[in-house]
C-alpha cells in the first residue's frame, strides 16, 4: 500500500495536477507515525510512511492547508471514516472540493499502540504485521497479540468501509457496516438509573484535564473562536474550577457537534486520559436515528441534518422530554 | 545492611503511615494511572508512571489564591489556604523526583512563590526506582539514575519486597516514626536489582539521545532553525504535552468578579495555545510555529541559560505518549541535532 500511495503522491506532484500532499512521516518507535505536509518528490521519497498505526484523520489539515493558501492544490489519502469527516467538511463550506485530489484508501482497520501496551506490553521497540497479528518487539522480550486485540476502538466498532468521496482508489473501496455494534456501550448507559449514569459520567470526566486535544482535533470542531476560549462568552475557561464546569465543557461540545459528528472516533483517540467521548458523541447519534430516522454525518455533502431542517414528522418535544424521565 | 518491608506488610506501612500523615499512591483507571489517597484495600498501581505528573501536589491546576470581600468601604483580605497537613506521595520515579528540583528553581527562587512553598514543605516524597522502564523513557539523558531515585526516601523493589534507603532527614525522620515495621537485612538484592534496571536502561531505543547541540548558548542557532517549521506543521496547539508534564510550570491569574467582592483565581496554561501570548497590543506568537518553537526552547535553551546549564525536561516521555500527533521532544531534539551537524 505504502509503496503504491508514494508512487501517485510523486506523479501527481510531478505533473503538476497538486502542489502539495498530505500524509505522515515515520516516528521514533514503528507506532508514532506523524501527520505532515510534502511538498517534493524527494520528501516523499525519504519520508512519507504508510502502515497499521496511520489513524489519524488528516481531513482537518486539508482545512488547515486551505485556510494558508485556499488556492493550493492538494493531495489527501483518506480512510473511508476520514472522507465522512471530508465531506462534512466541504458541506459547512470548510473546504473547498475542487482544489483537493482524493485518494480514498481501502481500510481493514487500524492499530492502537494504547490497546497493546494496555495488554501488558512494555518497552516497545518495533511492531511487525504478520497476518492476523502483530509480532511485538520489546527490551523484554518478543511478543504477539492478535491483530483484532491491537484494534482501535473505532475500528473495532467500524460504522463503515466506504470511501464516500474521492478522486482515485487505492486498494478496496467496502460497503457501510451493517450491526457495527457501535451503539452497544451506549445502550448500556441508557439501561442504567441516572445515578449510575451520573456516576459513571462523573468517574470518567472527573479525569478531564482540558488539554483541549479532543476539541482542536476534531473535525466538526472548526469554530474560528470556541466560546471556551472567548472571554467576551462568560463561559470562556482555561480549567475546570469544579466539577460543574468539568462535565459542562464536554456537554456543550457533544451538543454543539450533534448532526454534524461523524463519529470519526478522534477525540477519544487523542485523550490522554482515555476519557470514552465517544458515547457522548453515539448516544446523540442514536437518539438522532431514533427520533428522526437514520442520518449518517458526513455521507454526502448535500443533505440537512435532521436537527437544522424541520419536517412535519420531527418527534415532538413531549416525546423527547418523556424519554428524559426513563 | 538496609531496612526492609516485605511486600505483603506494604498495606501495614500505608496504614501505619496514614496515621501520621495523609499517603497518596499511585493507583489505576482506564488505561493510566494517577494519585490517590490511600485507605484501606486501596490497590496501588503496577503501572511505570502516572499519566499525569505529581507536580499537582505542589502546584495544583486550579487554585484560588485571594479573595477580596467589599462592605461599604471597607476590603477585607482573605486568605483562602487551607493546606496545613502532611502529606507523603509514594511511587514517585526518579525523573518526576529530579522535575520537583527544576520546580523549586522557578518557583523557590525570589520571589518565592508562597503557596507552592507551603505544599512543599508538607509533602515527603517516597520515591520508587524503576523496574521496567517504558521505550519512551529517556531520564539517562539528562543525568537521571532511574535506579536512584533520590527522593526523601527511596524504595526499591527486590527479594519479594522493598528494599528501603532514606536521603534526607526528613525522610530518616519518617522512616525512624516508623521503625519497627521495617526488618534489617543484606542490601545485595538491591543491588542487583539496581544493576539489572540499569541494564535495560542501555538497551532503551532513546538510550543514545544526547543533549549535545542544545543548552544556554545555542539560543541564536537553534532560534531561526529551519526545522521548526516542519516540526510544528501538524501540531494542534493542543495542551497535553504541557499538562502532562512534570516540569511545565506557566500559569494564568485571573480575578473574578463574585458580586460581592473578587476572587483571584489561578490555572495552569500552556504555551502551544494561541492566546498564552495575547496582549493588549496583539500577539506577538501568531502561529503554531512560534507557540511549538518555545515550549522546546524554553526546556533546551532558556532553562539551562538561567539555571546554571540544567535542562528543563526530565526525560519522563510523558508527552511522547501522549501527544495526539506524535510529536514530541525527542523527535525535535533528533531533527535539530541533525541539521545543526549538517551545516
Ligand atoms: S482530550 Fe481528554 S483530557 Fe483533554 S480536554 Fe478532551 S476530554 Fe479532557
Ligand atoms: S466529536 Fe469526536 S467523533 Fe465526532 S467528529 Fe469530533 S472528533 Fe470525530
Ligand atoms: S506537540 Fe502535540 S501535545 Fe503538544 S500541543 Fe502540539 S499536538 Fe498537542
Ligand atoms: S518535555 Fe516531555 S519528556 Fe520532558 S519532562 Fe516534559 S513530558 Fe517529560
Ligand atoms: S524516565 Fe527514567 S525514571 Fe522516569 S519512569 Fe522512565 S525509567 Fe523511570
Amino acid at each position: 500500500m505504502q509503496e503504491v500511495m508514494k508512487k501517485r503522491a510523486i506523479e501527481l506532484l510531478s505533473d503538476g495536477t497538486v502542489a502539495k500532499v498530505i500524509g505522515w512521516m515515520p516516528g521514533e518507535f514503528s507506532y508514532d507515525m506523524t501527520p505532515a505536509v510534502f511538498t517534493t518528490a524527494e520528501e516523499i521519497e525519504s519520508n512519507f510512511v504508510y502502515n497499521d498505526f496511520c489513524g489519524a484523520n488528516v481531513s482537518k489539515y486539508v482545512m488547515r492547508e486551505q485556510k494558508k493558501a485556499s488556492d493550493a492544490k492538494i493531495l489527501v489519502f483518506l480512510k473511508p471514516c476520514d472522507t465522512y469527516s471530508f465531506n462534512q467538511l466541504t458541506a459547512e463550506h470548510k473546504i473547498v472540493r475542487e482544489n483537493v485530489y482524493v485518494i480514498g484508501v481501502g481500510c481493514d482497520g487500524m492499530a492502537d499502540v494504547e490497546k497493546i501496551k494496555a495488554a501488558g506490553i512494555e518497552g516497545i521497540t518495533g511492531i511487525e504485521s504478520d497476518g492476523d497479528k502483530f509480532i511485538v518487539k520489546t527490551v523484554y522480550g518478543d511478543e504477539t497479540i492478535a491483530r483484532a486485540d491491537a484494534l482501535a476502538e473505532r475500528c473495532a466498532a467500524c460504522k463503515s468501509k466506504k470511501l464516500t468521496v474521492y478522486d482515485e482508489i487505492i486498494g478496496e473501496d467496502g460497503e457501510v457496516v451493517e450491526n457495527s455494534g457501535r451503539f452497544d456501550l451506549v445502550a448500556k448507559l441508557e439501561a442504567m438509573s441516572a445515578d449510575e449514569r451520573f456516576e459513571f459520567w462523573r468517574n470518567e470526566l472527573s479525569r478531564c484535564i482540558r488539554c483541549n486535544a479532543c476539541r482542536n482535533v476534531c473535525p466538526a470542531c472548526t469554530c474560528e473562536q470556541c466560546v471556551f476560549d472567548n472571554p467576551k462568552s462568560g463561559i470562556d475557561q482555561k480549567a475546570a474550577a469544579d466539577s460543574f464546569e468539568e462535565n459542562m465543557f464536554h456537554i456543550i461540545r457533544a451538543f454543539h457537534v450533534a448532526g454534524r459528528c461523524t463519529d470519526c472516533g478522534e477525540c477519544s483517540r487523542v485523550c490522554p486520559q482515555h476519557i470514552p467521548l465517544h458515547l457522548l458523541n453515539r448516544k446523540f447519534i442514536k437518539d438522532i436515528n431514533e427520533l428522526y430516522g437514520d442520518y449518517q454525518a458526513g455521507d454526502d455533502t448535500e443533505s440537512k441534518h435532521p436537527l437544522t431542517s424541520f419536517t412535519y414528522d420531527d418527534a415532538e418535544p413531549s416525546v423527547i422530554h418523556e424519554r428524559g424521565n426513563e | 545492611m538496609m531496612l526492609y518491608l516485605a511486600k505483603d506488610k506494604l498495606d501495614v506501612f500505608f496504614e501505619k503511615a496514614s496515621e501520621k500523615l495523609n499517603v497518596y499512591v499511585p493507583v489505576d483507571n482506564t488505561n493510566g494511572s494517577a494519585y490517590r489517597k490511600w485507605t484501606p484495600g486501596t490497590v496501588v498501581s503496577k503501572g511505570l508512571h502516572t499519566t499525569k505528573s505529581a507536580k499537582d501536589f505542589f502546584f495544583p491546576q486550579t487554585e484560588n489564591l485571594v479573595e477580596f470581600k467589599m462592605s461599604g468601604k471597607a476590603i477585607e483580605i482573605i486568605d483562602p489556604r487551607r493546606e496545613t497537613e502532611d502529606y507523603a506521595v509514594f511511587g514517585v520515579r526518579a525523573c518526576d523526583v529530579r522535575s520537583f528540583g527544576i520546580l523549586d528553581k522557578v518557583f523557590l527562587s525570589d520571589p518565592v512563590d508562597t503557596y507552592y512553598k507551603n505544599r512543599r514543605e508538607h509533602g515527603l516524597i517516597l520515591g520508587l526506582s524503576c523496574g521496567r522502564p517504558a521505550e519512551t523513557c529517556f531520564c539517562g539523558t539528562f543525568g537521571i539514575d532511574a535506579a536512584e531515585p533520590m527522593a526523601d526516601v527511596d524504595f526499591t523493589e527486590a527479594d519479594n519486597g522493598y528494599y528501603i534507603k532514606a536521603n534526607t532527614e526528613k525522610g530518616e525522620a519518617f522512616v525512624a516514626s516508623l521503625g519497627d515495621i521495617f526488618e534489617d537485612r543484606d542490601a545485595a538484592p538491591a543491588e542487583e536489582a539496581k544493576a539489572k534496571t540499569r541494564e535495560v536502561l542501555k538497551k532503551l531505543p532513546l538510550s543514545n539521545l544526547t543533549t549535545d547541540g542544545f543548552g544556554g548558548d545555542k539560543l541564536d542557532e537553534l532560534f531561526d532553525a529551519a526545522g521548526w517549521a516542519d516540526l510544528s506543521e501538524a501540531c494542534i496547539g493542543c495542551g497535553t504535552c504541557t499538562f502532562v508534564c512534570p516540569t511545565c510550570q506557566c500559569y494564568d491569574i485571573r480575578d473574578y468578579d463574585t458580586g460581592h467582592g473578587i476572587k483571584r483565581f489561578r490555572c495552569w496554561d500552556s504555551c502551544m495555545f494561541s492566546d498564552f501570548t495575547k496582549m493588549a497590543h496583539g500577539n506577538p506568537r501568531l502561529t503554531q510555529k512560534e507557540r511549538f518553537r518555545q515550549r522546546f526552547m524554553h526546556k533546551l535553551v532558556y532553562f539551562p541559560a538561567n539555571n546554571d546549564g540544567e535542562y528543563g525536561c526530565v526525560g519522563c516521555g510523558r508527552c511522547l505518549a501522549s501527544c495526539p500527533i506524535s510529536m514530541n521532544i525527542v523527535k525535535v531534539m533528533k531533527k535539530l541535532a541533525k541539521e545543526d551537524s549538517g551545516k
